[in-house]
């Protein structure tokens, strides 16, 4: 198929219902609407449903219901309503459900604003629900980058009965970029024989529970998870390493702010100062290790995190860098920003600091 | 420049009419008239005519937004001083309408205006986007549109573009298409409008009606 010129929003819609997706249940919110919109549309002709929903905290348990019932679905909303929705995410992770939640992040807290921003990593990544569990996260940078990751997250939903989010922000959600969808490989994936499917005496009877009231019964059931957990460590781990083999000062940045690091990478490289990146792909999981490695380097003199918030990732960075090297922040909040020269001026203050 | 004192520019969602209103705003009122450009857009959050204001209002473009824009209360308010335009006969007014037919609703409610006075209401076409990349789907839109604004299409733009992945041959290839709706609906294409690099290789037919324009909805790293 040939390259068409789309919204990040519109592109993540496109890109569920090519990835079989036919269940969406959502709840309208700036700036992420044009996702329902454009699923409103096209779902019915693709032989899906679409709904919406009452509010988000329904919208969630219809997608809770429509995964215990083996199906391909997905919400979207952005930050207050991603809120709304962490009871029943943290539901779906402890029911072990396979679903897409897509987060086009503004500015917060409370009701905050509707510009770009990154201040959900934590709830993201740390878990904004109750209880013992984690989301896969995955965190594109470009339109394409979110088609793709759009469809894989999927997959990985479904080889590990875990949610998975795509964490975008205001600015993924509402540019536009060339976008090609080609005819993608599906992984193997495991028959879905334990969803609801109605019992026909030929199986056991499937049961969609999260609750646990034996305190035993409960750890088992949460180790048995986070086994799950350290096999996703291990295969899905994702970063985007940029100049990093000579570089003085290491930048971390993930989606949109990635993009304006990049551009400030080229400015410093004008000026002769080495700059690398590395950028999370999965931010659950965090790619630790491809920190450790470069923080061993001699090259290397300090990292930078640059986000659109008031330091979250940083946080990550710093505990796997394990004080081998400096760690800095630079952020923007509340919808605002940074541009690549603001960005520039902070690696130059980092190398001063540090020559 | 047109003869009608209101520009209307209206598309399908995406098809680049905030970029075209804002270039032919300036062409205004560098050419010495008086120029005023709505932002009637109600339907996208950010990228639009208003985060350019500043240099609108450098070269004398007069900016008329809704309100509340771009502050995050994202109501769909318009402002009366909008009326003050069909009143202000020495200006020349651009509208910026929002994308697709629920952006013409915002059109409907000034129709008595528009039975008073000519206006000239674009319709730009990008053949490049999702649900415009058909004639039978580019025409179901202009109906909607035409059906919600209660106005009708005078022109048609081709705007067709694939942002900095554009070539060439993707703006022939949109003009083709948008040449048989042109035709079908009998109204007639009235520009081209591209990166002025990309204008320069059209062939010869094509070159004698562009619109180049300076791009300003960009991320912060172009």
């Amino acid at each position: 198929m040939s390259k068409v010129l789309m919204k990040g929003n519109e592109a993540i819609a496109e890109a569920a219902i090519q990835a079989g997706c036919r269940y969406f249940f959502g709840y309208p919110i700036t700036p992420q609407n044009e996702i329902p919109a454009y699923m409103a549309k096209r779902l019915p002709q693709a032989g899906g449903t679409f709904l919406q929903a009452e509010s988000e905290v329904a919208a969630i348990n219809m997608v809770y219901g429509a995964a215990g019932a083996g199906a391909r679905v997905m919400t979207s909303s952005s930050s207050p309503g991603i809120s709304l929705k962490q009871e029943g995410i943290s539901y779906i992770a402890g029911a072990e459900l396979p679903c897409l939640i897509v987060n086009i992040v503004r500015g917060g807290p409370g009701l905050g604003g509707i510009q770009p921003a990154q201040s959900d990593y934590f709830q993201s990544v740390k878990g904004g629900g109750h209880g013992d569990y984690h989301l896969v996260v995955l965190a594109p940078s470009t339109i394409q980058e979110m088609v793709d990751l759009v469809q894989e997250g999927f997959d990985i939903a479904d080889q590990y009965r875990n949610p998975v989010m795509i964490l975008g922000d205001g600015m993924l959600g509402q540019m536009m970029e060339p976008v090609e969808f080609e005819e993608r490989k599906s992984r193997r994936l495991p028959p879905k024989d334990w969803a609801t499917t109605g019992w026909k005496g030929d199986r056991p009877r499937a049961v969609i529970n999260s609750l646990f009231i034996n305190p035993q019964v409960l750890e088992n059931h949460v180790n048995k998870i986070y086994r799950k957990y350290q096999e996703i460590k291990a295969n899905e781990t994702m970063a985007e390493c940029c100049n990093c083999e000579d570089a003085e000062i290491i930048v971390s940045a993930y989606g949109t702010t990635a993009r304006i690091v990049k551009s400030a990478m080229e400015m410093a490289a004008r000026k002769g100062i080495k700059v690398g990146l590395i950028r999370p792909i999965t931010l659950w999981p965090f790619p630790t290790e491809t920190f450790q490695e470069w923080a061993q380097r001699d090259h290397v003199k300090a990292f930078l995190t640059v986000e659109m918030s008031m330091g979250q990732m940083v946080e990550d960075v710093t505990l796997s860098i394990g004080g081998k090297k400096p760690s800095h922040f630079y952020g923007r909040t509340g919808g605002m920003v940074p541009n690549p020269a603001d960005i520039l001026a902070e690696i130059e203050k980092v190398r001063g600091g540090n020559a | 420049m047109d003869p009608e004192r209101f520009i209307l520019f209206t598309g399908h969602f995406g098809s680049g009419k905030t970029e075209i209103a804002v270039n032919y705003a300036m062409h205004s009122a560098d050419s010495g008239q008086k120029t005023i450009l709505v932002d009637l857009d109600i339907v996208n959050p950010f990228f639009r005519s208003t985060e350019v204001k500043e240099q609108l209002e450098a070269q004398g473009v007069k900016v008329i937004s809704p309100n509340f824009v771009s502050t995050g209360v994202d109501v769909p308010s318009l402002p009366a001083e909008i009326y003050s335009v069909f009143t202000d006969q020495a200006a020349k007014v651009i509208i910026d309408v929002g994308g697709d037919e629920t952006g013409a609703r915002a059109l409907g409610q000034y129709f008595p205006y528009f039975q008073k006075e000519a206006y000239r209401m674009y319709y730009v076409i990008n053949t490049k986007r999702p649900l415009s990349s058909t004639k039978e789907d580019i025409l179901s839109m202009m109906r909607e549109v035409q059906r919600m604004s209660r106005l009708e299409i005078s022109h048609l733009v081709n705007n067709t573009n694939l942002s900095y992945e554009t070539d060439i041959c993707d703006i022939i290839e949109g003009h083709a298409l948008i040449s048989q709706v042109s035709k079908s609906v009998n109204k007639p294409i009235a520009y081209t409008a591209g990166v002025r690099d990309l204008l320069d290789q059209l062939p010869d037919d094509l070159k004698s009606s562009v619109f180049p324009i300076k791009l300003f909805m960009k991320p912060p790293w172009r």
